[in-house]
């Protein structure tokens, strides 16, 4: 069964977060709460409404990650390239990630 | 250069304003953000792929030096310390924060800028020759005219919601630096048999998802009736221009339904109308405006300038700089600098805070003060004395700004593409980086000749594919990035839309196939001859052969 995460931007600063345990909002995709089925992805989705309403996030949506370990990757080039920031520019993604990517 | 009037000046410090007001209300909840993104557009803010983008209005090119440290600083200080110089002479910076951009815009305010026109379904800023003024076959600056069309469109009330954007491009000259012939209305200035200046008036040229080469719908229109001729084109186009269908929204889909004989007839009737109103220009008008771009204090010299010459025979890496990058002022002892954004594995348009504020020092002591910002996404100096070139190429060069490569095949157009877009469907700029890479070698460079390779990430066309001589077009195939190739187009007086050579090809094989395409033109090339040129002369059957011979 397709495993998605919750992504957004956030309103303030517009930088692209995933949903995570807690209800919280954070830069990594590694720390994203996982749904498997779409039950659970519908759980999500209602969690980003509410943060969407508190004006946290704008613009959530559910993208198919691939889980490899502790690693979570999506499965779009298109999300890969928002979840580690400009392929052109690689020094401006965020630290964690791109750290990530270089070591695969 | 224009400088705001009282008018202009509280014109603008009410838009940041305004726009401070709206930003609060945002984050306090008070408007939603399907309330929220029209007013954000209006004030060209952007929500991309990785934050907000922010794109400021550079109108027809044209920058001070105040001006460029202006957005050196704010690239330094609201951004990641660097901007984006665009296809349309802005630029972007693409990391701002909704809470900072009112700062911004207060900021830019300060030295007459801001970032209105960059978005919505408005006229767009007006684009112009970027070496208008300097230019020697040129018969008036276009900027005087682009800055009464400014005058004239921003915050027009008829025009702020048409069918969609509207761009202008404005060229002073018979050689076309502009690209009139693709935009929604072209102005191309010449001289009627009294030798009176006027311009040629084109419509319905674009690109994106329909390329179509812009229409004469009158040949000749005298200056006075040029803004109640683009208010009767504007009104035609807002009454019959299709607001149903996005792809069918610009008025080269008008044109082509009711034929051109019927849009100008339109036009013509509607212009009867409104001709000798208060929009006829008087000349005491045209006059108060070129004011504003008068030459600047030009030193009379003879032309005659044997340092230079003795520079350029001791030092061949200048020389080859002077080569590219280096263009004839109409001024004798005068010379056109093109800097180049474009080095070898480098991003097309992309400049660093410190770029900027270096480039702004340069302008200041070599070139009277004044940058333009090209099309191609390059920076020019027009006004540098042939004396000080050495000079000035020996700070180019340690800034990385003097790649010698301006019209050569490394000089490549790309937009932002997938590495920030959010409507992109491939990346743009890593292709571009490797065919730059690639093709490095000068003395390759210098022997493939002028060559404009030009790269958009999706079908609207940013990157100006569908008028480069090899033109390519990120598309997806099945979620992976695959690159469909285009050869002879062309966006000077010669416009034409490039025809496409066959299936895409993949992220790995789209830099051979550009490969393939410069090798299949060095072998088939008649002496003289640029790459247009031969691909005129032989089509597309060679190239097709070789770069599908081995599928």
């Amino acid at each position: 069964m397709a495993l998605q995460v919750v992504t957004a931007n956030r309103l303030r600063d517009g930088r692209v977060v995933f949903l995570a345990d807690g209800e919280h909002w954070v830069e990594a995709i590694g720390r994203s709460q996982v749904a498997e089925g779409e039950t659970a992805a519908a759980a999500l989705n209602a969690i980003a409404d509410r943060a969407v309403a508190a004006r946290k996030v704008v613009g959530p949506y559910l993208i198919e990650v691939i889980r490899n370990g502790d690693r979570l990757t999506p499965k779009r080039y298109r999300e890969v390239i928002r979840a580690l920031g400009p392929s052109s520019h690689p020094e401006l993604g965020r630290p964690e990630t791109v750290t990530a990517a270089a070591q695969e | 250069m224009y400088r705001y009037d009282n008018y202009d000046q509280t014109l603008v410090d009410e838009r940041v304003a305004q726009f401070r007001g709206q930003v609060a209300r945002r984050i306090a909840g008070e408007l939603t953000e399907d309330e929220f993104k029209p007013l954000r557009l209006m004030n060209g803010l952007y929500l991309q792929l990785h934050a907000y983008m922010l794109r400021v209005a550079i109108p027809y090119g044209t920058l001070s030096s105040q001006q460029l440290r202006k957005l050196a600083h704010i690239a330094r200080r609201y951004d990641k310390g660097y901007g984006h110089f665009t296809t349309r002479q802005n630029i972007q910076f693409n990391w701002v924060s909704l809470e900072e951009t009112p700062d911004i815009l207060a900021e830019l305010a300060s030295v007459e800028m801001h970032a209105i026109q960059t978005s919505g379904n408005c006229i767009r800023n007006v684009t112009a020759d970027h070496f208008a003024g300097v230019a020697g076959d040129e018969i008036e600056d276009p900027r005087i005219y682009c800055e009464i069309i400014r005058q004239w469109s921003t915050f027009h009330p008829e025009f702020s919601f048409l069918p969609r954007k509207f761009k202008i491009a404005v060229t002073g000259s018979p050689h076309d630096r502009a690209a009139v012939k693709v935009h929604d209305i072209g102005l191309r200035m010449h001289r009627n048999e009294s030798g009176e200046a006027g311009f040629e008036v084109l419509v319905g040229g674009g690109q994106g998802r329909t390329p179509v080469i812009a229409k004469t719908i009158r040949p000749f229109l005298p200056k006075r009736h040029l803004l109640s001729y683009l208010e009767a084109i504007l009104r035609i186009y807002n009454q019959l221009g299709r607001r149903d269908n996005l792809y069918k929204s610009r008025i080269k889909i008008l044109v082509d339904s009711v034929g051109v004989d019927r849009f100008t007839q339109l036009v013509e009737e509607e212009w009867q109308q409104i001709r000798d109103g208060y929009l006829e220009l008087p000349a005491a008008e045209i006059e108060r405006i070129r004011g504003y771009f008068a030459p600047p204090a030009y030193r009379a010299l003879d032309g005659k300038v044997p340092d230079h010459e003795a520079q350029l025979r001791r030092d061949f890496r200048f020389a080859r700089w002077t080569r590219t990058n280096v263009t004839p002022h109409k001024r004798p002892g005068y010379s056109v600098v093109t800097l180049s954004l474009k080095p070898v594995g480098g991003v097309p348009g992309d400049a660093t805070d410190a770029q900027m504020d270096a480039v702004a020092d340069l302008a200041d002591r070599y070139s009277f003060g004044e940058i333009r910002v090209t099309h191609e996404q390059n920076l020019v100096l027009a006004d540098v004395e042939t004396s000080a070139l050495y000079a000035l190429w020996q700070r180019l060069h340690e800034l990385g700004l003097a790649t010698p490569n301006v019209g050569l095949a490394s000089d490549i157009i790309a937009c932002p593409g997938l590495d920030y877009c959010a409507l992109a469907n491939a990346r743009s700029i890593p292709v571009s980086q490797r065919i730059s890479r690639q093709l490095g070698d000068l003395t390759r460079l210098l022997d493939i000749g002028e060559l404009k390779i030009k790269i958009s990430g999706c079908i609207n066309a940013c990157g100006h594919h569908h008028v480069g001589h090899i033109g390519i077009l990120g598309v997806d195939k099945k979620g992976e990035e695959f690159y469909q190739v285009t050869l002879g187009g062309s966006a000077d007086e010669n416009a034409s839309i490039g025809d496409i050579v066959g299936p895409a090809f993949s992220a790995d094989a789209v830099v051979g196939a550009v490969e393939t395409v410069i090798d299949t033109y060095l072998t088939v090339r008649e002496d003289g001859e640029r790459f247009l040129d031969t691909y005129r002369r032989v089509g597309l059957a060679p190239f097709k052969e070789k770069l599908y011979a081995a599928h």
